[in-house]
């Protein structure tokens, strides 16, 4: 089994510095708000280290803030993170057949919407040692963010704390625009998706249902009809 | 007090499962070309679906989300890395809220 050299983990620390600066900038506002609710740093930061998902932690918070049922957490947690469902998926076509439960156990836990994008846009095979570096590099961004957020927050100017909202926006970004200049049916599909996610935002009625769920319904339908319309032939890497 | 760590472990639990799930029991390529082209299409309608419309609200002001979104498209139309993309769209913000905010 070929889970790569420790060149490939050097390669997947250097891939993750962005993910590991925007980590920081919103895992910090997490960690001002964690403290609003009276958590201490240390489950902030337990937090944050166990769960690695930005939308699913901010929901948390106001279930365990008014004491919510563990059933409503879980169920909130299952639709908001639904998505990552989507993302393994995908990664699975991408890992080597000869990739081991053990190694696919460990990849997962860093399953999230930054290190998805760079583990699938990779060039390349996907080596388990390249993703250790990219999640270990990230989720200490994530960690660390936190537990300055948590015990700093308040003395850190607004006005840094608002920009710094950007920094994950941006990435994704980065990620999906390059491409819609390759490919016509990418381009249609980063606008349908942008354009259904606004009505689902937006429209009466519509406009109820979660921002995990709103996620979630967008990606199956604008995929499928993408998958359709435009069908993949070529053998991809 | 204890009860705070439940409410984090059984989160852990609900969101390591389902990324973990996928990943250990699909071992084989996926042969269907339906499968395979919708899986293709999801990380560019996930992504999508998340920056827009809620990167107007990512910062305070929503004339510093327009400024940064916009300079971040025309980064990343340009094919700047993910870094400088990020980076500039955040001081774009910044620099908004300074002067004109």
């Amino acid at each position: 089994m070929k889970k790569g050299t420790f060149r490939d983990f050097l390669l997947g620390c250097q891939s993750a510095i962005p993910i590991c600066l925007g980590y920081i900038a919103v895992s910090f506002a997490f960690g001002i708000e964690s403290s609003k609710i009276g958590m201490t740093p240390f489950q902030a930061a337990m937090t944050s280290l166990l769960n690695v998902t930005s939308a699913g932690q901010f929901s948390a918070l106001e279930v365990i803030a008014r004491n919510g049922s563990f059933v409503e957490l879980a169920i909130l947690q299952f639709i908001i993170n639904l998505r990552y469902m989507l993302m393994s998926t995908a990664l699975s076509q991408k890992l080597g057949a000869d990739v081991n439960t053990l190694h696919r156990m460990g990849i997962s836990y860093g399953v999230t919407d930054e290190i998805f994008a760079v583990s699938i846009f990779k060039k390349g095979p996907l080596y388990p040692l390249f993703s250790y570096g990219l999640i270990i590099t990230s989720v200490f961004g994530w960690v660390l963010g936190t537990i300055l957020g948590s015990v700093a927050g308040q003395i850190l100017p607004q006005i840094f704390i608002s920009s710094l909202g950007l920094a994950i926006y941006g990435m994704f970004i980065a990620i999906i625009i390059p491409e819609t200049r390759v490919s016509k049916a990418i381009a249609a599909v980063v606008i349908s998706s942008m354009a259904m996610s606004c009505v689902f935002t937006y429209a009466p009625y519509l406009k109820m249902i979660s921002a995990g769920f709103r996620i979630i319904i967008v990606t199956v339908v604008v995929a499928a009809v993408a998958a359709i319309v435009a069908p993949v032939r070529e053998e991809k890497a | 007090m204890s009860r705070v760590y439940l409410y984090i472990l059984l989160m852990a639990a609900v969101t390591y499962l389902i990324r973990m799930l996928p990943l250990t029991l699909i071992r084989k390529e996926i042969k269907s070309t339906f499968v395979k082209s919708f899986l293709h299409y999801v990380p560019y309608a996930t992504l999508a679906a998340m920056t827009f419309p809620a990167i107007l609200s990512a910062t305070d002001h929503i004339y510093s989300s327009v400024a940064g979104f916009a300079m971040a498209l025309i980064l990343a139309f340009n094919k700047k890395s993910l870094l400088t993309v990020a980076g500039i769209s955040c001081f774009t913000a910044f620099i908004v809220e300074l002067f004109f905010l």
